[in-house]
């Protein structure tokens, strides 16, 4: 059987590892962007200097002639599902028994009046990160639109180039809508402390022409402000890049519609990562998750169903699992376990503590009726995931999760604790009195998650 | 391939670049008295000279790290010639290794210059001129001092690092200069507290026996502590803690790499086929030392009668081969070019040994943070020994490696809060399974 896989970012190659690792089928992974799996999330850190193209590439060239996996650079501009083959823009056509679609995505523009310009872009695509560097020799001022992940990171690489930057965010706070007001604001005085022009609550009207008409020259804000600028980085999310597949049989809505086992409306085609929308997604989780870690669960779960139904036997179903998630925002480390929204739910409650330079804040989430835990967001310091992840999944309630809070602890040795400051905002918030019952460090981590490996059995 | 560095970016302040200048002058300063043959004003030169360079390292720490937040500090790393290889590496390894061929293989006179400016300091510590060893440690101690200031400001924001570098200052000017010094002027032979066989082979061998045993009324405890430190300090140490107790914390050698061996940290071969060659390497050395302690002590038995002089001609050759073109030339020589770890890495047998414990019998690991990795490649690259540390971390599983000197910068620069260097004698025989983070449970599927 000739498996094809569309698309070598994570979801691609993950799902090739797997189907290696299980079967023996011929494996091709077809990329139009780059002949090399790279890590996306660390584009950035080749901007920076911080590594170099090649360094951020996980696996070296032998390891895709040991696995036998193929690797095909092309654009695929049409795809035959009757004939099952891909039809290429150089008029290679290529056969295929089962395909997998990990397309990606590609960032969002909405039809602003000038984005068409040239120095207007977003950051995805190895092609977009050339870009951004052409654009970058004798740059004066880059303007950002869209307060998330990608343009923190944008702020973050022009500030290390030493080019000032305008970065304008539609939210009260930087990334308003994820983050609860306190890590938000956290995060908006980090920004300023680097200098960065943050302008909340402002958005992106129009992108104005320099004097060539061809390259953008200046921004125009929802304030009525024009703000001179040589780039304007898009970062107003992601949307499937799935344009070709329009007008095709394949059933697509934002995105290619899954159902739980990644199957398609198409038989023998899957989709995996950034460009699958679930029809049906699980509770508390978004139909289309542009992430990282959804992207590897996807590739191992069709990797998996690709092989069972090769042997006739039963897919299983795609289940991200709690939700977690990670960033770094300049010095500001991230982490979060759980369902954190930005506004607490009525029947919750938060322990939220804050390190008095405000740079690092610990806050826990938990049901008032019950008490168990339902999550942990974390600024500058570091959380154990498969602790939180016990903790959340069995409904731990929130006192035992406190006592034992140094179980959690994955900051570096010797680095100052905080469990006991976070205790006391509870024990203040409610009156009670709680000791910490369990210190920092990896045997008693151990012996925690092998009991409940027990207790489970 | 497209060319990424279009557009050189700004790198260096004016300030900093005046910084390096400063510093750049004092070693500019050295070399000239090193070349004229001739320290005329020895006092006020050598003041001259560590001043300016403490000078432009002062500037530096406050122009790149005072005046920005606290924080990961690797900008440009791969754009500046000085750490990419460029013209100033080239440069400075030529210099260095060069110092260090004068040094290990030419005539005492040929750094005569050298010595005299050291003189009036020498006097000053020990009551005696200068000889070339007294300027190696002098220099070697105030790269660690000054550069391991650097070191911390850099990384001031994570405790490890601080405490692991005020600890190889400590050992390094204490136990490495200070220590050998006093003990000359009360009278007593040079020794090392810091060193043990087999790096230090002497240590082991029939003669250091013979001299330590009746040199003094206690040097035979020097050679009974040496003894102790090789057969139970090393296992016992290193199953608590991991070879970082020595290698990171206390050695010399480990000590310039982590304080003037910072800059190059991420030059290191993380390829395969690196680690193909330094497995074979280090324990080709490794056995060669061994060989050659047991040529010795034979010799000794046996009264020259069998070996006649082979095992002298051995010890010498190792001498000249692995101790000084080996761990002198190329181990320091080559930090603009291979990483601050050359030596550590390919070559030391004191860290072969200790990597064999840490992989057979020790707590200690890196752990992975659950499915944080998002395979970015900054652990890997930053790791001075050359681990593709990703490649652990991005499966969750914990890193168990031989080489690994517990230097905790992996986890320093990683940005998501992936690894962690710890310990635990619980689950050692499960500690590096490879399926950690595996998402769906294959062998439950295959059962369906």
């Amino acid at each position: 059987m000739h498996i094809v896989i569309l698309g070598n970012g994570i979801s691609g190659v993950t799902c090739a590892r797997f189907l290696r690792k299980h079967s023996d089928h011929a494996i091709t992974l077809v990329s139009d962007e780059s002949d090399e799996f790279f890590s996306r999330t660390a584009l950035m850190y080749i901007y920076m200097g911080h590594l170099r193209e090649q360094d951020t590439r996980p696996y070296e060239p032998w390891f895709w002639q040991k696995n036998r996996i193929e690797r095909l650079r092309a654009r695929i501009e049409r795809i035959d599902f009757q004939e099952k083959k891909l039809v290429a823009a150089d008029g290679q056509t290529i056969r295929y028994d089962t395909l997998v679609l990990a397309l990606g995505s590609q960032p969002n523009r909405f039809g602003w009046p000038g984005q068409q310009l040239d120095g207007v872009q977003g950051l995805y695509h190895l092609q977009d990160l050339h870009a951004m560097e052409r654009h970058s020799a004798g740059l004066q001022r880059a303007v950002i639109t869209g307060g998330g992940l990608i343009g923190v990171e944008m702020a973050e690489m022009f500030h290390s180039r030493g080019i000032p930057v305008t970065f304008l965010v539609r939210e009260r706070e930087f990334w308003g809508n994820v983050l609860p007001p306190e890590e938000a604001a956290m995060v908006s005085r980090h920004l300023r402390e680097y200098h960065i022009d943050l302008r909340l609550e402002t958005e992106l009207k129009e992108i104005l022409p320099d004097a060539t008409g061809k390259k953008c020259g200046a921004v125009v804000t929802s304030h009525g402000e024009t703000i001179a600028c040589g780039f304007v980085g898009l970062t107003v999310g992601v949307s499937p890049n799935i344009g070709f597949l329009q007008n095709t049989v394949l059933e697509t809505g934002r995105g290619i519609l899954v159902n739980e086992h990644l199957q398609t409306s198409v038989a023998d085609v899957y989709a995996i990562g950034d460009c699958a929308e679930l029809r049906q997604a699980p509770p508390g989780r978004r139909a289309i998750e542009a992430i990282w870690y959804t992207g590897r669960m996807m590739g191992e779960t069709a990797a998996c169903n690709i092989v069972n139904a090769a042997r006739g036997a039963r897919p299983i179903a795609y289940e991200p699992g709690i939700w977690f998630n990670s960033a770094k925002f300049f010095d500001i480390e991230y982490q979060v376990y759980g369902d954190i929204r930005p506004q607490l739910p009525e029947n919750q409650a938060d322990i939220y503590w804050e390190h008095p330079a405000g740079k690092k804040s610990i806050r826990l989430r938990y049901e008032r009726e019950s008490g168990a835990v339902k999550g942990f967001n974390l600024m500058g310091l570091r959380y154990r995931h498969e602790v939180c992840e016990q903790w959340i999944r069995t409904n731990t309630p929130v006192e035992t999760v406190l006592q034992q809070l140094g179980l959690a602890n994955f900051d570096p040795e010797f680095s100052h604790q905080y469990e006991s400051e976070v205790l006391a905002v509870y024990c203040r918030q409610t009156g009670k009195t709680l000791t910490l019952q369990q210190g920092r460090g990896l045997p008693g981590v151990l012996r925690f998650l092998s009991s409940l490996t027990q207790q489970q059995r | 391939m497209e060319n990424l560095a279009i557009s050189p970016p700004v790198l260096t302040t004016g300030k900093q670049k005046i910084a390096l200048l400063l510093a750049g002058l004092g070693v500019v300063l050295l070399l000239l008295v090193w070349a004229a043959k001739n320290a005329f004003a020895p006092a006020p030169v050598l003041l001259a000279s560590l001043g300016l360079m403490t000078a432009g390292v002062a500037l530096y720490i406050r122009e790149a790290y005072l005046h920005q937040p606290e924080g990961i500090k690797n900008n440009g790393v791969w754009f500046r010639s000085l750490s990419a290889r460029g013209v100033w590496a080239w440069l400075a390894a030529i210099v260095i290794t060069g110092f260090y061929t004068v040094l290990y293989f030419c005539p005492a006179n040929w750094l005569v210059g050298l010595t005299d400016l050291f003189t009036p300091l020498s006097v000053l510590m020990r009551g005696s001129a200068a000889d070339k060893w007294f300027v190696y440690g002098a220099l070697y101690t105030f790269s660690v001092l000054v550069l391991g200031v650097k070191f911390m400001y850099k990384y001031r924001h994570n405790r490890y690092q601080l405490l692991r570098t005020v600890s190889v200052m400590f050992f390094q000017t204490g136990f490495s200069f200070l220590i050998p010094v006093f003990m000359q002027m009360m009278q007593q032979p040079e020794y090392y507290f810091t060193y043990f066989w087999p790096l230090k082979d002497y240590y082991g061998s029939p003669g250091a026996v013979q001299y330590y045993g009746q040199a003094t009324s206690i040097s035979v405890y020097f050679i009974a502590f040496s003894a102790l430190m090789t057969l139970v300090g090393t296992p016992v140490l290193t199953y608590f803690f991991g070879k970082r107790w020595y290698c990171s914390w206390v050695c010399g050698c480990g000590g310039l790499a982590e304080t003037a061996g910072d800059p190059f940290r991420h030059l290191s071969d993380k390829s395969l086929k690196a680690w193909q060659i330094e497995r074979w390497m280090i324990h080709l050395v490794l056995v060669a030392v061994t060989l050659m302690t047991l040529l010795l002590w034979a010799n000794s038995y046996y009264q020259g009668g069998v070996l006649g002089s082979f095992s002298q001609t051995y010890s010498t050759a190792y001498g000249y081969l692995i101790g000084m073109a080996f761990s002198g030339v190329v181990g320091v020589g080559f930090y603009p070019l291979m990483g601050s770890r050359v030596w550590c890495r390919f070559g030391c047998p004191q860290a072969a040994i200790l990597g064999i414990f840490q992989k057979k019998k020790s707590k200690f690991r890196i752990t992975s943070n659950g499915g944080q990795c998002i395979s970015c490649g900054n652990c890997s690259t930053y790791c001075e020994m050359g681990i593709d540390v990703r490649a652990y971390a991005q499966k969750g599983q914990d890193v168990l490696r031989a080489s690994c000197v517990g230097c905790g910068i992996c986890a320093a620069v990683c940005p998501r809060g992936v690894l962690r260097l710890e310990g635990a004698a619980e689950d050692m025989e499960r500690r590096a399974e490879k399926t950690r983070a595996v998402h769906v449970k294959w062998e439950e599927v295959k059962m369906l």
